[in-house]
């Protein structure tokens, strides 16, 4: 039988899909072993339980000097900038890429500049952003939502002039106006893509969202990553860096879930 | 003109050409359709059917020559009093079957928010399922379209389209896609459709026994020229312009009581029916 032919079972898919991840963890695990059997010091790659260690020391007993439980308090300033910059982005993207992508006129005025936006590095803006807006919370959002706004705008104009010609014209013979036909028949046909679109965006996001931190901050789970480097202590790192991945992968789960559920007719129509 | 309802509409297409740049792809249309019309246009694909429902469309502008609709120059732009029906992507994938009817009604009653509420909002319920049994769509109210046969989407379509009441309903090779038993009876409904509608029809269709079977008139369009160096500089005009014989007349029962693909009745085979063999559609 062919390769391209071969299907798995359930189970069989299932066991494939976490190998690897067994794999990476028993990777660690012998390494860490080898590294520790020569020097019982060494931080490169600590054990389980150290590592247990400090999860215990992060995230359930709170700091000396602030009285915060540091993963919490971490965890709850990077949300809440992520958070905000992705919603702002959102907000720009549906309301710029709806009108770029269904008026000609704005498609001539704002389509080039855009993608030209597009292209400026955003980490290049950063010390921009410190300079105009402070070392504060605005510059941190402000580059999460400069990062991925143009990208999601002209996504979401794709997307828009993608639609068939036929149903909009099919709109106009029922009587519908510009106004009217965006919000009934473009607005809902495009919000599955854009939730999709900032699912895409995550991952983007959540790189400016580290990095700004990593500059300046007094918080958050990339400031503290980039703190403790300091100490080599990666007992630390790990477990910080698999929670930042954690709620990534769940964001991206709960967005397409959402999707889902609120346009059910969007999974029979695959886009 | 004026007197009998604003239904009765007759289209004059005057000395209509139609360029894109340099490509001339109509030239010459001249054509009056008169009320209550059932008209199908034939032609070998390219030659510019589908350019000329979008003509009448208001998609569209002619190049040169007028259009007029009851003596008023049509608008180019789409508009409520001409209905449409495409091949594909007539209906809209996110909203229900009774989304789908009622969404016109919507456009109409409510500016800004296009969404009926409250009494308004069960009237126009009341119509729109009407009008869905009428296509033989009831029960699938709460269905997307996704979940829909081909032949079902396009009686939603149709169903869609009626709701507005146009005065004209162009369909671009609506039942193209549909295999030929769906296809006959989606076309008994069209049939009935037009009886009862004050309707005047323009299809596109490239089955030439689709346009004689439905159609009052059948009209083709043809390149004189077609040579490859002639193709550019030589539109398509009209070459045949045939009226169905005996004429049959929105409202009344055609003089043969079959037409050839109406369901069998118990009353034995005419003289032209096809033998009658169950789901049977000989080309």
């Amino acid at each position: 039988m062919r390769w391209i032919n071969i299907r798995l079972s359930r189970t069989a898919a299932l066991t494939l899909a976490l190998l690897p991840f067994g794999l990476l963890v028993a990777a660690y695990l012998t390494g860490s072993a080898a590294r520790l059997a020569l020097n019982p010091d060494d931080k490169l790659l600590p054990s389980l339980t150290s590592i247990a260690d400090a999860i215990n020391r992060m995230a359930f007993i709170p700091d000396g000097r602030t009285g915060d439980v540091l993963l919490w308090s971490d965890t709850f300033a990077s949300l809440s900038r992520l958070g905000w910059g992705l919603a702002i982005s959102t907000l720009i993207a549906l309301l710029v890429g709806m009108i770029v992508g269904m008026l000609p006129t704005a498609r001539s005025l704002l389509a080039p500049v855009i993608a030209v936006i597009a292209m400026v590095p955003p980490l290049a803006l950063l010390p921009i952003l410190f300079i105009l807006l402070g070392l504060g919370e605005t510059a941190k959002v402000a580059l999460i939502a400069i990062g991925v706004a143009p990208t999601m705008i002209r996504d979401l104009a794709l997307k828009v002039t993608e639609l068939p010609r036929e149903q909009i014209v099919k709109a106009e013979t029922l009587g519908g106006s510009s106004w009217q036909i965006a919000i009934r028949v473009v607005l809902p046909q495009v919000l599955p893509r854009l939730i999709t679109c900032l699912r895409l965006q995550l991952g983007p996001a959540w790189l400016f969202l580290i990095a700004a931190e990593a500059i300046s901050s007094d918080a958050g789970l990339g400031y503290r990553i980039f703190l403790v480097r300091r100490y080599l202590s990666m007992d630390v790192i790990f477990p910080y860096v698999a929670w930042i991945t954690l709620l990534a992968v769940l964001m991206n789960l709960a967005l397409d879930g959402v999707r889902v559920a609120v346009f059910p007719w969007s999974k029979a129509v695959r886009n | 003109m004026v007197e009998g309802g604003a239904q009765l509409s007759e289209i004059v297409i005057d000395n209509v050409w139609k360029e894109y740049g340099d490509q001339i792809v109509l030239e010459k249309i001249s054509l009056t359709i008169e009320p209550r019309a059932f008209v199908a246009l034939v032609g070998p694909s390219g030659c510019g059917k589908t350019t000329f429902l979008r003509l009448l469309l208001g998609e569209e502008a002619p190049t040169q020559g007028t259009i007029t609709i009851d003596g008023v120059p049509l608008v180019a732009e789409p508009s409520p009093d001409r209905g449409v029906v495409f091949q594909r992507y007539s209906v809209f994938p996110h909203l229900t079957v009774l989304g789908n009817v009622l969404l016109g009604k919507e456009f109409q009653g409510s500016r800004f928010a296009a969404r009926l509420l409250g009494s308004r909002r069960r009237t126009a319920i009341e119509e729109a399922r009407e009008l869905i049994a009428e296509v033989g769509l009831e029960g699938a109210e709460d269905k997307y379209p996704a979940m829909l046969s081909g032949g079902m989407q396009q009686r939603l379509a149709l169903a869609q389209a009626l709701i507005m009441r146009p005065k004209v309903l162009l369909l671009d090779e609506p039942f193209g896609a549909l295999d030929p038993g769906i296809r006959a009876d989606i076309h008994v409904l069209m049939k009935r459709l037009w009886h009862e509608t004050a309707l005047t029809v323009v299809m596109v269709t490239h089955d030439l026994r689709e346009a004689f079977t439905l159609a009052t008139r059948v009209i083709a369009f043809e390149r004189p020229r077609d040579r490859p160096e002639e193709r550019e500089r030589y539109g398509a005009s009209l070459s045949r312009d045939i009226s169905i014989w005996p004429p049959r007349v929105a409202g009344e029962a055609f003089p043969f009581a079959l037409d050839r693909d109406d369901p069998a009745q118990p009353m034995g085979p005419r003289r032209d029916d096809p033998a009658p063999v169950e789901g049977a559609m000989v080309p």
